[in-house]
C-alpha cells in the first residue's frame, strides 16, 4: 500500500532530531500566572472567581461565554489578583485572569467515572466542564466537534497525530509515553458515533509511534493505525481527512459535512482525563527548541506560565538568537516580548539564530509557479498576493483566495522571497470582515 | 523590554532557492550548447556570445541607473538573455547586430513593460525577431568565413531545415545523426540536440523546468509532421521526421525559451495547453509558412495567448468537489 498523502506541499528541514529524545520534564513556575479569557474559537470565557479570593488547582475560573466556548481552570493553588488585559503570544491584548502561584499545587477534587456509566450527553457534558479545545492550535471547543448535528451520519473519527511542523516533538512524546491515553480517549469518542470508525494519522518519520500504536490496537475493533506520508502540511484538516478517506471538504465546509471528526492527539488525551479522571485541560507539553535554544527539549509545564520562563526552566536561551516563536515555523507566531503566557493551544517554543525572513532579499515575482505546485489550496498563490496588494476583492474572490489554509508553502518556496501567504492572510481577514457587515 | 526580537508574519522559514540562483543555473545549462557552438564554429562565435552579454547586463545597469531604479544586473536574467540572443544567431552576423538586439530586447521588450517578471514576451526571442524583421539577409546567412571556421561542413547557404523545405529528405541531406550531433548549419546554440538536452537534463535534474511544456510541445509537434506525412501522400519517413524535431530551433526552443518563466502559464493545465499550442503553431509555420524555421515566430505568438490559456484552464480549487457553494 502506497503511503496516504495529498497533492502538494514541501519538504522543509524538519529539526526534529534536537529535541525529540530528551525526556519531557515536568516544571512547576514560581511566578504569577496569567490565562486569557479568549483560549479558543468562539466567545471568550466569562470570570466566575473575584479578586482575593483563593483558589485550587483544577478549578473553574471562568465559564464559557456562549455555546461556542469553553470554561477556563486554574492549573495552580493561590490568589487571584485581578482580571486585566494581558500579551499574549499572538501579539493581541486579551483580558486575563491573573493568579498568584502559592507554590503548593494543591489540587481540586476530581470525580472520576467509568465510560460503561456514562451517556452520550454526560460524556459531553463532561469534556465541556474541562475546558478541552482543539490543542493542536485552532482551540475549537471540542464538545461542540463532538456534538454535530446528525452524529449516524460521522463515519470517520481521525485522531491527528502527523505532527508535520517541523522541529515540533510534543506530539510526538506524548504518542510515545501516554499511547493508552490516546486509545482511550478515541474509544470515548468512537461511543458517541456509532457508525464510525476510528484511524490514527501518523507520519512516517514517526516510525516507533506507527508501531507502537499498531500494537496497541491490534485486538482493539474499530480502531486502525494509518501511516502517513512525512510531507507538510499533512496534518491540516483538510488534507488530512482527503488522504485518510479520499474526501474533500472546502472553505464552507466542516469536517462533519463529509462524515469526519478530526482531533489532535493532544486533544484526544485531554478527552481521555476529562471523561475519565474529571480532570480540565491544566498542563501542556512545549516543545522548547531551535537552534538558539541552549538545551532543545520538551516541557510540561502548567498552563498559564509565563514563556520566558518556561525557556528558562528549559535551560534558557542563547545570546545569538533573533527570533522566538509560538508554535512551528510554519504557521506559529513570532513574538516581541516573552512575557505572554503558554495556553491550551501552545505547543512549542521555537528559538531561531536566524532570521531567514528578514535576511531575504524580495526580488519581482518571475512567475515560475513553484507557488502553484506546492499549494494543497491548490490555489494559484502568485496571483492572489497581487489581487491582495492591489486590493481587488472582487477578483481574489473569483480566484479561490478564500479556499488558502495559510499553511505558508508559497512564502516558503517562493525563490523571489514575496511574502505570499502574509498578503494573502490580510486579504482573506479583510474579506471575512466585509462579509461580517453584510 | 531588555530585548529586541524579531518579528514577522509566518512562515519563518524560507527555501534556499532564490531568482538569482535559478538564472545562474539555466545560463550554466547553456553551456554545453554554447560551448558545442564555439567548436563548431569556432572563435568568432564566441566573440558573439560574449558581445551578446555583455552588452545585455551593460542596457540593464543602464537602464536602472538612468530610471534611479534599484540595479537588478545581480539576478543573472540579463545574462541569460544575452547568452539566448546570442545562441539563436548566425555566426556570420556583424557585431552590431548583437548589440543591436540586446538593447531591444533589455530596453523595450523587459524594462519598458517594468522588468524582470512584467514582461510578456521571452526578450531574448523577441530581440531575436526584430532583428529577423530588420535585417532578414544577415539573420540568415550562415556562411561562414574561413578565418574562423570551426568544424562545420558546409561552407555557405541552406540550414538542414531550408534544404529540407525545398526538395525533402533526399540522399543529399544532412544525415540525421549530424543533426543530433550539431555538426551542421544553424544558428550558434540551435545545432546540437545532444548539447542542448544535456542542459535540459541539468535543469530537470535541479527541478527548475519540468517535462509538461517541453514535451507536450515536441510531442505535439511531432504528431502533427507525422499526419502531414500521412495526409499529404509523402509516407511516413523517420528521417524527415526526425530532421524536423532535431533540424532548426525546436530543440533549443522547447527547452530553453518555451519554458520561460515569466511568458508561459503559471498553472500545470494550462502549461499542458500552452505546450500544444506551440506545437501546433511551429508545425504550420515551417510546413505552409515562408520560412523554413518557425520555432520563434510560433514561442512569441505562445506568449501572446497565454492570459487566454490561463484564463480557460483554471481549475477550482481543493476541496470544490465537496457540495456547500
Amino acid at each position: 500500500m502506497g503511503l496516504l498523502t495529498f497533492k502538494g506541499g514541501i519538504h522543509p528541514y524538519d529539526g526534529k532530531e534536537l529535541s525529540k529524545d530528551s525526556p519531557v520534564e515536568r516544571y512547576l513556575p514560581k511566578g504569577n500566572l496569567v490565562f486569557p479569557l479568549s483560549q479558543h474559537i468562539g466567545a471568550p470565557a466569562v470570570p466566575v472567581v473575584e479578586k482575593g479570593e483563593h483558589v485550587l488547582a483544577g478549578q473553574k475560573i471562568a465559564d464559557a461565554g456562549g455555546f461556542v466556548s469553553a470554561p477556563i481552570h486554574s492549573s495552580v493553588s493561590g490568589t487571584v489578583k485581578g482580571v486585566e488585559m494581558h500579551l499574549t503570544a499572538t501579539g493581541s491584548m486579551v483580558n486575563s485572569i491573573v493568579i498568584e502561584n502559592d507554590g503548593l499545587y494543591e489540587e481540586a477534587e476530581f470525580t472520576a467515572a467509568r465510560l460503561e456509566d456514562l451517556s452520550k450527553q454526560d460524556i459531553l457534558a463532561r469534556i465541556k466542564e474541562a475546558g478541552v479545545v482543539g490543542m493542536g492550535g485552532a482551540g475549537f471547543p471540542t464538545h461542540v466537534k463532538l456534538a454535530p448535528k446528525e452524529p449516524d451520519k460521522i463515519d470517520y473519527v481521525l485522531v491527528n497525530g502527523a505532527e508535520c511542523e517541523p522541529y515540533l516533538t510534543s506530539d510526538y512524546k506524548r504518542m510515545l509515553n501516554e499511547p493508552e491515553k490516546i486509545i482511550d480517549g478515541l474509544r470515548i469518542m468512537l461511543t458517541l458515533f456509532d457508525n464510525a470508525k476510528g484511524y490514527i494519522c501518523i507520519e512516517d518519520n514517526k516510525p516507533d509511534c506507527i508501531a507502537k500504536m499498531q500494537e496497541l490496537v491490534k485486538e482493539i475493533p474499530r480502531i486502525e493505525v494509518k501511516a502517513m506520508m512525512t510531507k507538510y502540511p499533512q496534518g491540516g484538516e483538510r488534507l488530512l481527512i482527503y488522504a485518510a478517506t479520499g474526501r474533500e471538504i472546502n472553505s464552507s465546509m466542516l469536517p462533519a459535512d463529509v462524515g469526519c471528526v478530526v482531533d489532535n492527539v493532544d486533544t484526544v488525551c485531554a478527552i481521555s482525563n476529562a471523561v475519565l479522571l474529571g480532570r480540565p485541560v491544566m498542563n501542556k507539553i512545549i516543545t522548547v527548541t531551535g537552534e538558539g535554544a541552549r538545551s532543545p527539549k520538551n516541557i510540561s509545564v502548567p498552563t498559564g506560565t509565563d514563556m520566558a520562563e518556561v525557556i528558562e526552566a528549559a535551560g534558557g536561551m542563547k545570546d545569538t538568537a533573533v527570533k522566538v516563536i509560538a508554535g512551528g515555523p510554519m504557521m506559529g507566531f513570532a513574538m516581541y516580548d516573552l512575557h505572554v503566557p503558554c495556553i491550551k493551544t501552545t505547543s512549542a517554543c521555537l528559538c531561531l539564530e536566524k532570521d531567514e525572513v528578514s535576511d531575504a532579499e524580495q526580488t519581482a515575482c518571475i512567475n515560475c509557479g513553484r507557488c502553484v505546485s506546492v499549494c494543497p489550496g491548490q490555489v494559484i498563490p502568485a496571483r492572489l498576493a497581487t489581487f491582495a496588494e492591489h486590493g481587488d476583492m472582487e477578483s481574489f474572490q473569483k480566484f479561490d483566495g478564500m479556499e488558502c489554509c495559510e499553511c505558508g508553502c508559497c512564502s516558503y518556496v517562493c525563490p523571489a522571497k514575496r511574502p505570499l501567504t502574509q498578503s494573502i492572510k490580510s486579504m482573506r481577514k479583510m474579506v471575512l470582515a466585509s462579509r461580517k457587515k453584510k | 523590554m531588555s530585548q529586541m526580537l524579531h518579528v514577522s508574519s509566518n512562515p519563518h522559514v524560507r527555501d534556499k532557492m532564490t531568482t538569482g540562483t535559478i538564472m545562474k543555473m539555466v545560463a550554466a545549462a547553456l553551456l554545453p550548447a554554447s560551448v558545442f557552438g564555439i567548436y563548431n564554429f569556432g572563435f568568432r562565435a564566441l566573440l558573439i556570445i560574449a558581445v551578446s552579454i555583455v552588452s545585455s547586463v551593460f542596457f540593464e545597469w543602464l537602464y536602472d541607473r538612468l530610471m534611479h531604479k534599484k540595479n537588478t544586473v545581480t539576478d543573472f536574467s540579463a545574462v541569460v538573455t544575452g547568452l539566448l540572443l546570442a545562441l539563436n544567431m548566425p555566426v556570420s552576423i556583424p557585431l552590431w547586430m548583437p548589440v543591436l538586439g540586446s538593447a531591444f530586447a533589455i530596453i523595450v521588450v523587459k524594462q519598458l513593460f517594468g522588468g524582470l517578471g512584467q514582461n510578456f514576451m521571452n526578450p531574448a526571442l523577441a530581440g531575436r525577431c526584430f532583428l529577423m524583421i530588420s535585417f532578414a539577409g544577415r539573420m540568415t546567412d550562415f556562411a561562414v568565413s574561413d578565418k574562423f571556421r570551426g568544424v562545420v561542413d558546409a561552407v555557405t547557404g541552406a540550414t538542414p531545415l531550408a534544404a529540407l523545405k525545398e526538395n525533402g529528405f533526399t540522399e543529399g541531406s544532412v544525415p540525421v545523426l549530424n543533426l543530433f550531433l550539431g555538426n551542421t548549419q544553424g544558428t550558434i546554440g540551435e545545432t546540437s540536440a545532444l548539447a542542448i538536452l544535456l542542459g535540459a537534463a541539468i535543469l530537470l535534474a535541479f527541478k527548475i523546468i519540468d517535462l509538461k511544456i517541453p514535451l507536450t510541445y515536441i510531442g505535439t509537434f511531432g504528431i502533427f509532421i507525422t499526419c502531414y506525412m500521412l495526409f499529404s501522400g509523402m509516407g511516413f519517413d523517420i528521417n524527415y521526421l526526425l530532421t524536423h524535431l532535431f533540424g532548426g530551433g525546436l530543440m533549443l526552443g522547447a527547452w530553453f525559451m518555451a519554458t520561460d518563466y515569466v511568458t508561459t502559464p503559471i498553472t500545470p493545465r494550462g502549461q499542458l495547453v500552452y505546450g500544444c499550442c506551440l506545437g501546433i503553431m511551429t508545425a504550420i509555420f515551417r510546413l505552409f509558412g515562408g520560412s523554413a524555421e518557425g520555432v520563434s515566430y510560433a514561442i512569441i505568438f505562445g506568449n501572446l495567448l497565454v492570459p487566454v490559456i490561463e484564463r480557460v484552464t483554471r481549475t477550482p480549487a481543493f476541496g470544490k468537489g465537496g457540495k456547500k457553494a
